[in-house]
Formats: C-alpha cells, sequence, structure tokens
C-alpha cells in the first residue's frame, strides 16, 4: 500500500423513513409507546429485524419530558437487551443521522437506525427553550422561542427582503402542501391569526405538538438489498454561528451556507428542497442563504409549519426529502434542519437516487 | 382501558455557576451601574462581552466601558408578558447596541405601544432598584432623546468583584406516564401489582413501559403478580436520607415478586437489617391511603431455592 489516497469513502443512503401523526397531545402514551410504531413502521420496511441494526443513534431532549436521562426509557422499545451499540444526542434526531453516517463511514456497521422524537404538550416549549440560552446574559430574562424569532423576523423586515404579507404567503403555502400530509398536525386554509408577539402572527409561528420519526440508514450493496431507489448521502456538513444574538446577523444565515457548501449543495442543481424553518421568516432567509430559486420545490411536506415535534422535525426533513427519492418524484434534493435560536446552528444534506 | 392518569410536576433548580474573568467584571460592573464590553483582536467593542473572540476564538479580556444609551437594532413587540420576563405590562423585546459596543444586547424597552417603537431608536438603561450582579441589574431600557452619554473608563477592576451567580430555574409540566404505567398504577391503588407480558418471549415486566426492553416489542397482555416474593439482593443502607423518616441501618432490597420476570426494589421491615437474606420470602404492608406499600416483610415461609430466581438477579 503506497498509495497516500484516501480509501473511496462508503455510499451511505436513507433506506426508510416512518413519522407519527403529529398532534397537539398524545397523553395517552408514554414516550416509547408512542415511538415504537414508527421503529416497527422502519423495520418491516427493510425486513430487518431489531437484532439485525449495526447501530443505533437517538436524538431526544430531557427538557420537553422533565425528567434527566429520559432516552433511557425509550431505548425499551430498540430491544436494548441483549446490549446493542447506540449512542444519543440531546438534540434533533438530523444529528443523531449525522452520528449514524459517520459510524457507517467507518465501516464498523453496515445499518443503522435513527430515530427521534419530542412531546411537547407536557410543558409550555415556548418557556422550555429559553433554557437552551446563554444562562448569564440571557436565559434569566426568559425571551420565549417566538420573542426571539420576531426578533429575526422584524431585521428580516428591516432589511427589505420580505414583509408581513409575504410571511403570511410562505405559511399559508405551506399549510395547503401539508394537506397532501397524513402525517401533518396543521392543514389546508388556516387564520393568519393576531400577533404572538409582533411582526408573528399565529400563522407564522409553528404548531405545538407530540411526534416522533426513525430512519434507517444502509451502506454500499445493503442500501440496494434493503431499498428499491435508496436516497443516497452524497454529503452532510452542520455548522454553528456565535451563540450571542446580538453578535450576529440575525438576516443571514452564514452557517447554513457553509454547511450547504461543504455538503456540496452548490455543485448541481436540487429540485427538492425540506428546509427546517419553524418560523415563515426563517424559510426567506434560508431560500436566500441557500440560494434555492423559485424552480426549487421547497417543502413539499408543509414543513415545520404544518407539524414541528421537537427533536424530530429536522429528522423529517431529511426523511421527507428521501421519500421523494424512493418514489421518483425527486432525483437530487437538500434536507436541512436547525436547532438553537434565531436558526444558530444548521445541518444541511444532499441526497440523490440512482440515475433513471 | 382506565383512564390515563395525570399529575403536575414543577423542576426548579437552582443553578450555581462560576464566572470567569470577563462575566464578573461585566455583572459586578452592572451592580455598580457600570457597563463594560470585551475588546477584540480586530478592535471591536463586544457588549455582552464573551471570553473568546466568536471570529478567531482567541482568548479575549481587555475590558472598556460603554455607555448607558444605545440604538436599537431590531424589536418585537410582545402584548402578554410570560412568566420571568423583564416587565409585567406589555414591553417590546430589543437588541440594543450600546454608544461605543459593536455588538447587541439583548433586554426589554419600556415603551406605551408598538407604534412608539421602530429600529433605530435610541434608548437607554433604567436600572433596578437593588442590584445583585445579574443581567436584570437593567431593569429594562426606555426611550431617551437626548445626547449620547459619554462612557466613562472604567477598568473593569472592583473592590468587592462576583466570583459566581445562582441562576434558579422553574419549568412546569403536567405529567403523563402513559397508558401500561396508568394501568400500573391504577392497580396499586387497589393493592394489586400488575404488570405486561411480552408476546414473544412471554416475559413479564413489572413496572410494566408498554415495551419489552429485549425483543422491542410493544406489551399490552395485563397479568397480576405477587403479592408474595423473593429477595434478590439487597444494601444495607447506613445514611439517612433527608426528609425521609426512616431509621438506620436498615434494607433495601431487589424482590421478584411472584410470576414477574423483573425484580422491583423496596424497602424490607419487620426483621432486623442483618438477618435479610437473598431468598427471603416476603409481602407487602400497606398504610391506610397509601399508593404503594410501605415496605416488604418476612412471609415465614422457608426461603427460596437459589435456583427459583437465579435468572432474575
Ligand atoms: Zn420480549
Amino acid at each position: 500500500m503506497t498509495s497516500e489516497e484516501a480509501p473511496a469513502a462508503r455510499d451511505v443512503a436513507v433506506v426508510a423513513f416512518a413519522q407519527t401523526d403529529h398532534r397537539r397531545s398524545t397523553a395517552e402514551s408514554s414516550e416509547v409507546e408512542m415511538l415504537m410504531p414508527v421503529l416497527h413502521d422502519v423495520l418491516a420496511q427493510t425486513g430487518l429485524k431489531t437484532a439485525d441494526i449495526g447501530f443505533t443513534c437517538s436524538g431526544s431532549s430531557d427538557y420537553l419530558a422533565g425528567r434527566a436521562f429520559s432516552f433511557t426509557m425509550a431505548l425499551d422499545g430498540v430491544g436494548a437487551w441483549p446490549p446493542v451499540s447506540e449512542s444519543h444526542v440531546e438534540m434533533d434526531g438530523a444529528w443523531a443521522l449525522y452520528e449514524a453516517w459517520t459510524k457507517l463511514l467507518t465501516g464498523d456497521a453496515d445499518t443503522a437506525l435513527v430515530y427521534s422524537y419530542g412531546k411537547c404538550s407536557p410543558g409550555s416549549v415556548r418557556d422550555v427553550l429559553t433554557r437552551q440560552l446563554d444562562p448569564y446574559y440571557v436565559a434569566p430574562l426568559w425571551p420565549d422561542s417566538i420573542a426571539l424569532a420576531a426578533l429575526q423576523a422584524q431585521a428580516l423586515i428591516d432589511a427589505g427582503h420580505t414583509d408581513e404579507p409575504a410571511l403570511a404567503a410562505v405559511g399559508a403555502r405551506s399549510r395547503a402542501d401539508a394537506a397532501a400530509n397524513p402525517h401533518a398536525q396543521l392543514k389546508g386554509r388556516q387564520p393568519q391569526g393576531d400577533y404572538v408577539v409582533r411582526p408573528l402572527r399565529t400563522g407564522d409561528c409553528p404548531p405545538v405538538g407530540d411526534g416522533a420519526a426513525a430512519v434507517i440508514l444502509a451502506a454500499g450493496e445493503r442500501a440496494r438489498e434493503l431499498c428499491a431507489r435508496p436516497a443516497w448521502i452524497r454529503g452532510i456538513d452542520h455548522r454553528i454561528e456565535a451563540h450571542g444574538l446580538g453578535v450576529r446577523d440575525l438576516t443571514d444565515s452564514p452557517s447554513a451556507r457553509l454547511a450547504a457548501e461543504k455538503a456540496g449543495v452548490f455543485e448541481r442543481p436540487v429540485d427538492t428542497a425540506e428546509l427546517h424553518a419553524p418560523f415563515s421568516a426563517q424559510e426567506v432567509i434560508l431560500r436566500r442563504a441557500l440560494r434555492l430559486g423559485d424552480d426549487v420545490r421547497v417543502n413539499p411536506s408543509g414543513g415545520a409549519l404544518a407539524a414541528n415535534p421537537v427533536m424530530a422535525a429536522g429528522l423529517i426533513r431529511i426523511g421527507e426529502a428521501a421519500t421523494r427519492i424512493h418514489r421518483g418524484t425527486s432525483d437530487r434534493a437538500l434536507a436541512h434542519a436547525t436547532s438553537g435560536p434565531c436558526l444558530q446552528q444548521n445541518l444541511v444534506a444532499v441526497l440523490e437516487g440512482d440515475p433513471r | 382501558m382506565p383512564e390515563v392518569l395525570q399529575a403536575p410536576l414543577v423542576v426548579e433548580f437552582p443553578f450555581t455557576r462560576s464566572l470567569g474573568p470577563v462575566q464578573s467584571a461585566f455583572l459586578t460592573g452592572l451592580r455598580e451601574r457600570v457597563v463594560l464590553g470585551v475588546r477584540t483582536g480586530d478592535g471591536r467593542t463586544l457588549v455582552p462581552p464573551v471570553e473568546y473572540d466568536p471570529v478567531t476564538a482567541e482568548e479575549i479580556r481587555d475590558l472598556v466601558e460603554v455607555a448607558p444609551t444605545g440604538t436599537v437594532t431590531t424589536w418585537a413587540w410582545n402584548h402578554e408578558p410570560r412568566r420571568g420576563q423583564p416587565l409585567d405590562a406589555p414591553f417590546a423585546w430589543v437588541l440594543v447596541r450600546l454608544d461605543g459596543a459593536d455588538t447587541a444586547l439583548l433586554h426589554a424597552l419600556d415603551a406605551p405601544g408598538p407604534d412608539a417603537v421602530h429600529t433605530g431608536m435610541r434608548v437607554r438603561i433604567r436600572w433596578a432598584g437593588e442590584r445583585t450582579g445579574a443581567i436584570t441589574d437593567i431593569a429594562c431600557f426606555e426611550p431617551y432623546d437626548g445626547p449620547a452619554a459619554q462612557p466613562g473608563d472604567h477598568t473593569g477592576e472592583f473592590a468587592a468583584p462576583l466570583t459566581g451567580i445562582v441562576a434558579p430555574a422553574r419549568l412546569d409540566y403536567t405529567y403523563s406516564p402513559g397508558r401500561a404505567q396508568s394501568a400500573y398504577i391504577h392497580a396499586l391503588s387497589q393493592q394489586r401489582t400488575v404488570g405486561e407480558r411480552c408476546p414473544s418471549c412471554r416475559k413479564v415486566y413489572v413496572p410494566p413501559r408498554g415495551a419489552c426492553p429485549t425483543c422491542g416489542l410493544a406489551t399490552a397482555e395485563q397479568v397480576e403478580v405477587g403479592p408474595r416474593g423473593t429477595v434478590t439482593t439487597f444494601c444495607i443502607v447506613n445514611i439517612k436520607a433527608k426528609n425521609l423518616d426512616i431509621e438506620v441501618p436498615y434494607v433495601y432490597a431487589h424482590i421478584a415478586l411472584d410470576g414477574a420476570d423483573l425484580a422491583l426494589h423496596a424497602r424490607i421491615g419487620g426483621i432486623p437489617y442483618d438477618q435479610v437474606r437473598m431468598g427471603l420470602r416476603v409481602e407487602p404492608v400497606w398504610t391506610e391511603g397509601a399508593r404503594f406499600p410501605d415496605h416488604y416483610r418476612p412471609t415465614g415461609e422457608p426461603d427460596a431455592d437459589y435456583e427459583t430466581y437465579k435468572e432474575l438477579l
């Protein structure tokens, strides 16, 4: 072996995706009870059993559940005994997928199960999310998630990049598209509503809801065995910006743009983009940052404005993009997930189907 | 199916946090009505200050004072203030770039209504009457149309600098244990213990969580277990827990209830602590109105054979 070139990376694909019907409350189910049908669904799609899975990775948040180590309870749903190779991120499942993707690239596993879930109904998610903010300068003021998104929206309006009618149109289009999505929580014509925190109205904000999602990844030939048209992950990258809101240019998303560049988005056009934009103004920012033209189908699922189960909504974007490739309605799709206030952290993946 | 249970759950924690030199100077400064920023290598002044340059990641410590007046860079009208927020009456959230700073600070602006607020408007700090060294020492901002205040030349050296803060947090939840655990808790209220059997491996889990952790399958078939059981292992507790009225030493044990394939844990009573042993047969002792057994006591039966419980250790 004299070559100094690294061996070619393995091809890894999304081969199955499932999600719950997202609802305002699922008090009748514990987290694992809500999650299990979704896990069984992706396993059934591939014919795999939990014992066949090489690596398992999940995403969730103790702050939604109000309990420490809450993810350990959900592990019952994947048959964690006998011991499984398993990991967890206290983040959206999109980041769990990133970890699983790197695990498959190493060759340590050929298949991975990625799942995530969030029940927003037990608490007030607007207040819960304040606990992720800077604990010295920001969290003591309890600025809720809608307030921070509203500051970002006003900055965007002041910069001349949008106005309130344009924002309303983003919400209306998302919910109209969601009419074809059986899992969406808010679909069809919805009133734009009153201001929640001005300039954002009800229609500019995501519904609060509970839900879960699961994805199976497979490498190389294993992916072709498990799926007729695998959604190959051609690139995936995630970047973060300064935590100080007043340090950042809230009208832009340089971290999303950089992640997209590193993931290879700009090498060739995409036909579909699933953007994790919980607030209408964030879609405007992401379209600009990711240079998405009017010819790109954005959020045909309805996006996070139609269903936003916290910790699962980003993974769902990857799953929805992959599903369109599986069905042949997309050949090259962008999937995006965000975390933190005002698009602080962004993950971008490029998915492709085999040429037809 | 019995009704799914719900109960209020309050999570409160007073986080005790250390301050580094930069955060200490900033928060101590607020206590003394001085606003400090930190200067980066490229000459920008960050307010509020951070310890590492957000662009270069270099450590920065060069403190400079900025003015208590500034300009709104963006805002949002909050007509329904929530618990913990700076003002009780409707207010604007604002990012304010203080005079002398290059970045903006998040806080509240006291204004009569949204029509009185715009990006670019001039504001000044309204100090809290009692200041402790916290971001809330700034009570809020208020509209200001006077001349820009001149920043002082404070160096960030204080006589009694803060070294830490206590940041209290409280979140309110409505906890629901879901279907399987609700059924378990309902049964306990009738002094019965129910588990659920896995449809595949046939094991009975107590308390049930709705899934078999071995097979990853949903469980639904309810099985009544106990009330008697066998001590599989135990420990002797020698330290008295806070707010717990139990004399030490006492024994805490894993107990395999008859018919269950998973051991519960509970306190053992009615027997001197140094006579508790593996294989001891026990039964629950209920107190009036209790929602779970107070403890387990010996039944007087012969000890269980090791072979009967070794799988449950
Ligand atoms: Zn089983």
